[in-house]
């Protein structure tokens, strides 16, 4: 695989707005400016850029408590996002929804959800509504499930794949095991040897395992993830291992981690840190590229937070909007 | 008009509609039935025959038999809403909601709300409800009460086959999921159906299916015929019973349960839901607050008690409200001078 030299920049920006998003945000929630809980996607960005690059609006999405990489890798705006975390009346979701309920449906982005593992039966509704049109000049269009490894053990999840087998629809079953549900480990609450593929496999469908910090990884295996699905085979699922550089929610004093744990995880396990010094030992890419991408970003992620800031507050009035009756 | 059964007035809605409109998918349990068996596919056609035929007549993608995961079911007619289809979700019994609520009352009711107005949920999720067949605690519940409680939910109880008719048609062409509560007690009811293709109520426009003027009495799907045999039973000694029958709990016409109660004073709420924080409850509420200088008497309701559902014929019989139990409250309120 030989990604040209503009989408290697697109993949990077990319997945380096969804790190200065969370980094800004993790800053900001410590002020009290913004309301609610926040679940920061920092750390596994390759994951959702890998997938996500390979779809178009037609294909869908359906996301997580911890959404905001989904969002913006699916085509979610910057500044609406950011607005609407802030909760302002101009935000994505006009400030109903928050940080855990981010959609763009225009986008293909069925909806980011507060409830873990409540994805995953949408996204088999989305792959059976593609079904129903039937394949285009690529295929068919497909409906990804992002998940986590707590996710993996709702009943939600296990019927969603059941039922995508049982029907062949075109569900791609994404999860991304940053070895934390909340504030439990992976190695006490799955227990299948931290495997989560095994399981899926064992529904009846084809699988894949990935190296989540490694933008290149997850790439090549969507690639053939998307090939098999596209085509007809019925469902799959895909395994990557990552890591979240931040705690379940902000605010979270983390004290399950070991000692030097996010230092190490940040020094040897960035997936952006890890693309840089692929591209730049393959010489596709220089230092100097990389670099203005990241002041691009850097000022891109300023102008959404100023934006966010003087974006126009919701009145009592917006209450009762999107209703079709109230009481 | 063509005379058919409830569950005909199903049936023949969900075919036509699907006919008409290539987008309106259906979905459940056996609503195929023998998928997988010697017996092959339809050899059940859905167990309330509400389904039968659809799978022959549009094929595996639009009639989708799906296995015994109801969270999976509910949760799928909403991703197949959200991506432009219209499914049409059966949960066979309405008592099975317990294991799908997350996706009713989380999903389903706030996306779109929650995404700021800017995506629909056009999503019918078809149940069947109620006692009256000694099916017990956990096949025989009504559960509209728990349901009405969520915003972003319309929920629908039609009465008779044509309400069927009009209520399901508007039901599958709303944007908004709507809860079809269908009493299986009344499947096999029959009556005239209108013939037109685009035969629709709209929702919350209740339905007077007597008018007396001395006392109101509202109440819906079953015990909706128990209200009218009082109805007609006063008649003859000259007392006259408004009878309201609801279709939709929400939205609640209001409006025709205050012009009625304006000129009667006099309400009894009769339903099939436990007492408290339910229909009786709510319109007892309602009355009080919009309509207490018209009052004559205190708003009763009649309710089955605050228990499960028993399962023996004795027991059951006696749980249910009956015509001597809404005889006797009709005539307590207007013993009030």
């Amino acid at each position: 695989m030989q990604l040209s030299r503009d989408a290697l920049l697109a993949a990077y920006r990319r997945m380096k707005i969804i790190r200065e998003f969370e980094e800004r945000l993790h800053i900001e929630i410590q002020t009290g400016e913004i309301a609610g809980f926040t679940h920061l996607y920092c750390g596994q960005e390759a994951v959702a850029v890998g997938v996500c690059d390979h779809l178009s609006a037609d294909d869908k999405i359906v996301s997580t408590h911890r959404g905001h990489g989904h969002c913006l890798a699916k085509g979610c705006d910057v500044n609406d996002m950011m607005k609407e975390i802030w909760g302002s009346r101009e935000g994505l979701c006009k400030g109903k929804g928050g940080s855990m309920h981010i959609a763009d449906v225009t986008k293909g982005m069925l909806g980011a959800n507060g409830i873990v593992g409540a994805g995953a039966p949408i996204a088999v509704g989305a792959a059976l509504a593609s079904r129903v049109d039937g394949p285009g000049p690529n295929g068919l269009n497909v409906a990804i499930a992002f998940s986590g490894d707590g996710a993996c053990n709702q009943g939600t999840t296990f019927e969603a794949m059941n039922f995508a087998v049982v029907t062949n629809a075109p569900c791609i079953f994404v999860f991304e095991n940053n070895h934390y549900s909340e504030h439990t480990g992976v190695d006490y609450a799955v227990g299948t040897a931290r495997d989560i593929a095994s399981r899926a496999e064992a529904f009846g469908m084809k699988v894949w395992r990935a190296d989540g910090t490694d933008f290149f990884a997850v790439f090549e295996c969507m690639r053939e993830v998307l090939e098999h699905v596209r085509a007809g085979n019925g469902p799959a699922a895909v395994e990557f291992d990552t890591e979240r550089f931040f705690g379940h929610f902000e605010g979270d004093p983390q004290r399950y981690r070991g000692p030097g744990e996010l230092e190490r995880i940040r020094e040897t396990r960035d997936c952006l840190k890890n693309f840089r010094a692929s591209v730049k030992g393959a010489s596709l890419l220089a230092d100097a590229d990389l670099d203005t991408v990241d002041a691009e970003v850097m000022e891109a992620i300023e102008a959404a937070v100023a934006a966010a800031r003087a974006a126009e507050r919701p009145t009592a009035e917006d209450v009762l909007a999107d209703v079709y009756i109230s009481y | 008009m063509s005379k058919m059964m409830y569950r005909a007035a199903v049936l023949s809605t969900i075919m036509e509609e699907m006919e008409r409109d290539p987008n309106v998918v259906v979905l459940g349990e056996d609503v195929v039935g023998g998928m997988g068996t010697a017996g092959g596919p339809e050899a059940i056609g859905g167990i309330w025959s509400t389904s039968t035929g659809l799978y022959d007549k549009f094929g595996p993608t639009r009639v989708i038999d799906t296995p015994i995961s109801e969270s999976a079911i509910v949760g799928a007619a909403g991703g197949l809403a959200l991506a432009g289809k219209r499914p049409i979700a059966e949960l066979m019994f309405a008592d099975f909601i317990g294991v799908s609520l997350d996706q009713i009352w989380n999903q389903l009711a706030k996306f779109r709300y929650m995404f700021g107005g800017k995506t629909k949920c056009p999503a019918v999720i078809r149940m069947a409800y109620g006692a009256g067949y000694n099916a017990a605690a956990q096949h025989s519940q009504s559960v509209h009460q728990i349901l009405t409680g969520m915003p972003g939910l319309k929920v629908v109880m039609p009465t008779t086959p044509a309400d069927v008719k009009g209520l399901l048609r508007t039901a599958i062409r709303d944007d908004d999921p709507v809860i079809f509560l269908e009493h299986k007690a009344l499947y096999a009811v029959q009556g005239e159906v209108p013939d037109d293709p685009d035969f629709m109520i709209p929702f919350g426009h209740a339905r007077l299916s007597r008018a007396g003027g001395d006392v109101t009495i509202i109440s819906s799907g079953l015990l909706l015929g128990m209200c009218e045999a009082v109805a007609d039973k006063l008649a003859a000694e000259g007392i006259g019973c408004d009878v309201i029958d609801l279709r939709t709990t929400s939205p609640l016409d209001e409006e025709t349960i205050l012009d009625s109660v304006e000129v009667t004073g006099r309400v009894v709420v009769v339903d099939e839901a436990p007492p408290r924080c339910g229909l009786g409850a709510d319109l007892c509420a309602l009355v009080a607050e919009k309509a207490f200088s018209s009052l004559k008497a205190p708003p009763l309701q009649v309710t089955p008690p605050h228990t499960p559902i028993p399962f023996a014929r004795e027991l059951e019989s006696n749980y249910l409200p009956s015509v001597d139990k809404i005889e006797a409250a009709v005539r307590r309120v207007l013993s009030y001078r």
